[in-house]
């Protein structure tokens, strides 16, 4: 009836989990009877679960990453004390089986389910309004794709209280993956929640893609489109280039655990290889999918608030193009000590050293934006320059790395841990709190609070280097990733270091939640009344702060790059249309809540091998799905009466400061053309 | 070529960069052997070459936005300027040349510094087979015949010819002091080419992640002088332990810390067939069924792991 499924499922002999479980339940329950207490559930429904608009969907992507970042370090902060404890073999407080599932889960929820939706919610949020559209092309795929994701959420949440989770490292390299070496549902589940959430990346990838080719506002040819855009397609073609590769990766490995096939065993002719191989070409052009957008926001962020526009626009857009291709061609350096001929490493070495060229050529553009500009040292502002430093020393490690003579040392070791933490928390982290900082008050019509913003700032920034560069030095000294325990007792006194560094960034954390909670205190204060607090240079700055549901009243019409910036210079910014028309919107939809229920459903079946219940869940998906497809009810027209009443109430305040300009009547428009 | 007298410099300035790593003991950084040596000499190369980009962008980033702070209203603002040919040659130029000078190093060394070249000695080599298991090593010497558990010994400035694979998952073969690390995959067999300048006992480990018992997987190198090597391999001799079919069945089974083992004896072709029997052979040091398999899963001597490729 249940499958593998017992009640010893549950592990209640470990007191950590046992402990989490039991925070977790009351947590929940509290925050459960808190939303039942103020009668809010209609209102979540109606307003945020069933939505379609782009701009909530990217605020509840960016919610669900925050949430998981907490997992994420939690997992962080457990192994850095086991490795500060269990020096000389000591054994530390966390047995292999425990400390193995937390590298694992700590990779997969960071990168999964921290990095991709906090990025995914960012072009949500931005990229419509960048363009000047009033939603994605296909809003309720876009729902989906965030309900997928959260489905994925909630299966790999899941395997903390419910059986195990992978205890493979975060790529599940085979044969350690297969059932003979892991019988338990971990992988399973490890399997399961990455192809819900892939399914629901791949279609967000193809719905961006379309939005900015097809969307864009009048007048915006490509290379008219902001950086950030930019960087947001050719993340998303990436996406939908690499995301399918993970997708049959897992798929195999699937057939191999539950079908007894041999594609990965040691046996019968299969070849763990190819899933290395696999698993890799979708890999790198991952962390690219996740540092891109990132360059995106560093650029918007350092031409505004240099009151400048970025330098040498044109070789940024080549550049990332050239990344996005450079991307597909050197995943074989993560694994050359696999025996490749010398000629065949030397390729793949010289490739990955090859794209570090247009990075270097990025750095250079921010400098030479900030060069003659009046750089306002904002929250924004900080990482971004926390960013330039550090990240370029992690570009230095990655292009030593790249030489395979100086891999065959360093690879697998501690040494490579700092480097990719240091490109993706001095990169990609640092990147999304940039941007979220940045873009927050066009979500909320609020500004963030500027002191703990930098305090947050000044913790990551300190608790980074104190994390990671023992770690550097560890790797030099002969350590290897996911040791749960080790005889030298020298490397103990860096680890302790290390152990300090995540303290610090803990406290970064911290103040990144003080500082949203002071900023929701204080909104009246930090309010932003015109739309464009920082004085901003591209679309999204030109409405109202928060975005009206339809985001533009009237589209915008552009001639050239940083269009908002020239329509300030030249005091038509804020036009005042003489006539407004209905505006077309979709309407929202609980269909994308449904299929990712029935998503975790059929996910949580398949790792207990329930399968009435996959059966059940796969069913409740394509049911869902086909009512969607015959539903002819979903859109509807905003009045042109309420679309002025909406506006009139924006721009009074603005026209009380003259910024206000009316339109010519459009008979006379027509009469000079 | 030009750039080469320019190397010592640049070493030097690797050097400097890592000046602060002097006060401890690095074991990459402190090479035992020929190997490991030109890795050592190739990763500080490495740094100075690229310390001549990544310097100036740091200090440049820094007083930029020193210079360029909103209050100084000292410095020129130039609101409009965004584009320049000339710093545009340079950025993409200089990083690009540095890259050419760092390709071309590379190409020379993934040569050179190949794990599967074996190295030129007057020396007559001493051949090594090592097994991973879980979660322990295994060592064969077929021209002694003799087999050990997590302890390896062969004389200083000999070659040492590693072949290497795994009776169970992917595994990677270490020891850092004396360089290149190398996977160990079941039904393959791998190679590294090593020699040690020095003697001393040396860390050897699994540098991949391979299960619950892998942190305990780590192993001696010991390398010693040509008498030391050859009363190792008498005091392996001498024990009565024979490591045939069944007690290398006994000893594959999983098991976590475990002592070092000698065997005095091992049955001639076990290597050969605990890769064997992934291709198809299931006889199990087999000698006649073996030897096609064999075939299928050693292309050559000196060729490559072959699905790698």
């Amino acid at each position: 009836m249940f499958g593998k499924l017992t009640l010893s499922a549950i592990p209640f002999d470990q007191p950590i989990i046992m402990g989490t479980l039991l925070m977790v339940m009351l947590g929940g329950a509290a925050l459960l009877g808190f939303v039942t207490y103020q009668r809010k559930w209609a209102y979540l429904w109606s307003e945020w679960f069933t939505t379609v608009d782009h701009k909530k969907i990217g605020v509840m992507y960016i919610i669900m990453a925050l949430v998981m970042l907490l997992r994420g370090f939690a997992d962080a902060i457990m192994m850095r004390t086991q490795q500060a404890m269990a020096s000389a073999d000591a054994a530390g407080y966390l047995p292999p089986h425990h400390f193995d599932q937390v590298f694992t889960a700590h990779g997969d929820i960071m990168i999964f389910f921290m990095a991709m939706p906090f990025i995914t919610g960012l072009m949500n949020l931005v990229v419509p309004l960048q363009i000047g559209a009033r939603d994605v092309a296909y809003p309720f795929l876009n729902s989906l794709s965030f309900w997928l994701t959260a489905g994925g959420v909630v299966l790999i949440m899941a395997s903390l209280f419910i059986g195990d989770f992978a205890a493979t490292g975060w790529l599940a390299y085979p044969p350690l993956s297969e059932l003979k070496y892991s019988p338990t549902v971990g992988v399973d589940y490890y399997i399961w929640s990455l192809q819900l959430s892939g399914l629901g990346t791949t279609l967000s990838g193809i719905n961006f893609i379309v939005t900015i080719l097809k969307m864009r506002a009048p007048g915006m040819t490509l290379m008219k489109m902001p950086v950030f855009t930019w960087t947001a397609l050719v993340t998303n073609i990436l996406i939908v280039a690499a995301f399918p590769v993970l997708t049959v990766a897992l798929a195999l490995l699937g057939a191999d655990r539950y079908l007894g096939m041999h594609f990965f065993t040691n046996d019968a002719g299969g070849n763990a290889m190819m899933y290395v191989n696999l698993i890799w070409i979708w890999g790198h052009p991952e962390v690219y999918i996740l540092i891109l957008p990132c360059f995106g926001a560093y650029s918007e962020i350092i031409a505004t608030f240099s009151g400048k526009p970025l330098f040498g626009y044109k070789s940024m857009v080549y550049a990332t193009a050239a990344i996005g291709v450079l991307s597909f061609l050197v995943w074989l350096h993560h694994f050359f000590t696999m025996g490749s001929g010398a000629s065949v490493n030397a390729f793949f070495g010289i490739m990955t050293m090859i794209i570090s060229v247009p990075t270097g050529v990025k750095l250079f553009n921010w400098l030479f934006t900030m060069y003659r500009g009046r750089v306002r040292f904002t929250v924004p502002v900080l990482w971004t320059i926390g960013f330039m430093v550090t990240f370029v020393i992690g570009g230095v490690t990655g292009v030593l790395m790249a030489v395979p003579g100086a891999d065959f040392v360093l690879h697998n070791s501690l040494f490579l841990i700092a480097h990719f933490h240091n490109t993706i928390i001095g990169g990609v982290v640092f990147g999304c709190l940039a941007a979220m900082n940045y873009w927050f008050p066009k979500a909320f019509g609020f500004k963030l609070a500027e002191r703990w913003g930098k305090a947050s700032f000044w913790c990551w920034l300190v608790g980074f280097y104190v994390a990671f560069m023992p770690l550097y030095i560890l790797g030099l000294k002969g350590m290897t990733r996911r040791m749960n325990h080790y005889a030298n007792p020298d490397w103990q006194p860096y680890l302790i270091v290390a152990l300090i560094g995540a303290v610090i960034i803990l406290f970064g954390i911290f103040f990144t939640v003080l500082q949203l909670y002071v900023s929701v205190r204080d909104r009246v204060t930090l309010r932003d009344p015109s739309g464009d607090p920082w004085g901003g240079r591209t679309l999204e700055w030109s409405t109202s702060s928060p975005a009206p549901f339809y985001n533009f009243a009237v589209l915008p019409q552009v001639r050239q790059l940083d269009q908002f910036w020239t329509d300030k210079q030249d005091g038509v910014a804020y036009m005042r249309p003489n006539r407004y028309e209905d505006i077309h919107m979709p309407r929202n939809t609980g269909v994308g809540v449904f299929m990712g229920l029935f998503g975790v459903v059929l996910g949580f079946a398949l790792v207990w091998h329930i399968w009435w219940m996959a059966a059940l869940g796969l069913a409740g998906m394509v049911g869902s799905f086909l009512v969607r497809v015959y539903d002819r009810d979903i859109d509807y027209w905003v009045p042109a009466a309420e679309v002025e009443r909406i506006e009139r109430a924006r721009l009074a305040p603005l026209q009380k400061v003259g910024l206000v300009t009316v339109a010519v009547p459009a008979d006379d428009e027509q009469k000079a053309a | 070529m030009k750039f080469k007298a320019v190397i010592p410099r640049l070493r030097y300035a690797g050097v400097s960069a890592f000046l602060f790593l002097a006060g401890c003991s690095t074991e990459v950084l402190n090479p035992k052997g020929d190997i490991g040596a030109q890795e050592k000499s190739l990763i500080l190369i490495a740094l100075g070459l690229m310390a001549i980009v990544a310097v100036p962008v740091i200090v440049m980033t820094l007083v930029f936005a020193w210079r360029y702070r909103a209050g100084n209203k000292k410095a020129r603002y130039a609101p409009n300027w965004s584009h320049s040919t000339a710093i545009e040659v340079v950025v993409w130029s200089v990083p690009a040349v540095i890259i050419a000078i760092l390709a071309a190093i590379t190409w020379h060394t993934s040569h050179t510094l190949d794990p599967y070249k074996p190295l030129a000695s007057k020396a007559k080599p001493v051949t090594i087979e090592a097994v991973a298991l879980d979660w322990k090593w295994l060592f064969i010497y077929p021209d002694q015949g003799i087999a050990t558990v997590n302890q390896i010994a062969f004389p200083t400035d000999v070659p040492v010819n590693f072949h290497i694979t795994s009776d169970s998952v992917m595994n990677a073969f270490f020891i850092p002091q004396l360089g290149s690390q190398i996977y160990a995959m079941a039904g393959m067999e791998t190679q590294l080419h090593l020699i040690a300048r020095e003697p001393g006992t040396y860390a050897g480990l699994s540098s991949n992640y391979s299960g619950a018992g892998f942190s305990d997987m780590h192993f001696q190198a010991i390398a010693t002088s040509q008498q030391g090597f050859d009363a190792w391999v008498a005091k392996v001799k001498a024990q009565a332990k024979t490591l045939d079919n069944i007690t290398y069945e006994a000893l594959a089974k999983p098991s976590e810390k475990n002592p070092v083992a000698y065997y005095g004896q091992v049955s001639p072709g076990l290597f050969a067939g605990v890769i064997g029997k992934y291709m198809g052979d299931t006889s199990l040091g087999g000698q006649c069924a073996g030897k096609q398999a064999q075939v299928a899963a050693l292309p050559s001597n000196h060729t490559h792991a072959k699905a790698a490729e």
